[in-house]
């Protein structure tokens, strides 16, 4: 875009379009990163928020359109499409949820085509759609940001909205005091009564952060990967100002990396998927 | 890359699409696959019927046949029979008939030759007589001699 040098290029690619409560200007956009820093907390990235929501919006009426007319004779085009996607959700649900849970299996389906979808604008060339979103804005320095899941943010949302049901889940199969005695009694304990109370905190202090590393490992590992999926889109496209050869060699690599990035985005959003379904039927297990 | 707000809003987002998937989207899809797999068991199931009442069908028809044509041929055969015997008793019949047409020609026959016989015997006599009287020159008493006459007619 307009920035003159290749890091300024490149920072302001990283840039999301934050809309917060700034200290001098109040609620507004925010211009420079250092703004948007200064918001603090209470501040949107209204670029991740958008297409997130209009991505979640294009899969939500897209299935709903075919859950509508779905029928158990001939299925159209549509149908069978929304209907290999469910199947196949419904069969790794299948493969490692054993309980009864009306939740889980529409939850997987949500989480894999959302989130497929969201890497899925990874593969837009990296200045087409912040381009046009300047030009329509007017405002050539706009920061806008495409896909969804690099920003931390939005994979956090994810998966703290996950943990949130790992906790709701296993308080309701085990009862508050199974769950703390799962978090409190293993992997040490002793018949000893005095030993076990000693043995208390270092057993909470194991099981605390495997519990913890559940959610962070789940957004961070999405993150990461897109992160840098698009940070190298970003670098080839660097390539591009270095003259017409070294622009040529940029297009074979953005071709080269998009291919393989197509194998990537599926993967994350598929293990996304697989980890929520193994944490919740973690959460329904009674192992202890 | 800060963390902020956005959190919230993303975490609201995805759990109102989760809840509309799993209220609007998952039941109907799931249902008709469920339906699905149902029909075609059934529709299988059908269709091995199907084939095993055909081969019974088959059967009973190859038996049917089997039957009639035994019936037919066993009508033939007394028809045959039938025929054969019509032609014999019309036969017989014919026989008959034309040995008594035969035996009563030869009745009539041996009637007449008698007839004729004993007209021929008397016309002889008579003959017998006139020859001797011309031979004798004299007349022979016919009632005198009728034994006689008679006698020698009865000897021709």
């Amino acid at each position: 875009m307009a920035a003159e040098t290749a890091s300024g290029y490149i920072q302001h690619h990283l840039q999301n379009l934050t809309y917060g409560l700034h200290p001098v200007n109040g609620w507004s956009f925010a211009h420079t990163a250092e703004e948007a820093k200064e918001m603090g907390f209470w501040a949107f990235h209204v670029d991740t928020l958008g297409w997130s929501v209009v991505l979640g919006l294009i899969f939500i009426l897209l299935f709903r359109a075919a859950a509508k007319k779905a029928t158990s004779d001939q299925p159209g085009a549509l149908q069978n499409f929304v209907e290999v996607m469910v199947e196949f959700v419904d069969n790794s649900v299948k493969e490692t949820f054993h309980g009864r849970n009306a939740l889980i299996a529409p939850l997987a389906l949500t989480i894999f085509v959302w989130v497929f979808l969201m890497n899925l604008m990874d593969l837009f060339p990296v200045d087409w759609l912040p381009v046009l979103a300047a030009k329509v804005a007017g405002d050539e320095h706009l920061f806008f940001r495409v896909v969804s899941t690099t920003d931390p943010n939005a994979t956090l949302g994810l998966s703290l909205s996950v943990f949130a049901l790992i906790i709701f889940y296993s308080i309701k199969v085990k009862g508050l005091g199974g769950f703390l005695g799962e978090l409190t009694l293993h992997p040490f304990s002793s018949k000893n009564p005095l030993v076990q109370i000693l043995l208390v905190p270092v057993n909470f202090l194991l099981e605390f952060v495997t519990l913890v590393a559940k959610p962070i490992s789940l957004a961070l590992r999405l993150f990461g990967n897109m992160y840098a999926g698009e940070l190298i889109f970003i670098l080839i496209a660097v390539v591009y100002g270095a003259g017409w050869l070294l622009g040529l060699f940029g297009i074979a690599l953005q071709w080269a990396w998009a291919v393989f990035h197509i194998l990537i985005i599926t993967l994350q959003a598929f293990i996304f998927m697989m980890l929520t379904i193994v944490y919740l039927s973690m959460a329904h297990e009674d192992n202890h | 890359m800060n963390i902020n707000a956005t959190l919230i809003g993303q975490s609201v987002a995805f759990l109102v699409f989760v809840w509309f998937c799993m209220k609007f989207v998952w039941p109907p899809v799931i249902t008709a696959l469920r339906e699905r797999q149902k029909k075609i068991a059934d529709g299988l199931d059908a269709a091995n019927r199907a084939a095993r009442d055909l081969e019974l069908a088959h059967e009973k028809v190859a038996q049917q046949l089997r039957e009639a044509k035994g019936q037919a041929a066993e009508i033939i055969e007394q028809a045959k029979k039938r025929a054969t015997q019509i032609v014999d008793e019309a036969r017989e019949q014919a026989q008959a008939e034309a040995d008594r047409v035969k035996a009563q020609a030869k009745a009539e026959i041996e009637q007449e030759l008698n007839s004729v016989k004993d007209a021929l015997r008397a016309q002889v006599g008579a003959l017998a007589v006139v020859g001797a009287e011309k031979i004798l020159g004299a007349s022979v008493d016919q009632n005198a001699h009728a034994e006689l006459v008679n006698k020698l007619a009865a000897e021709i």
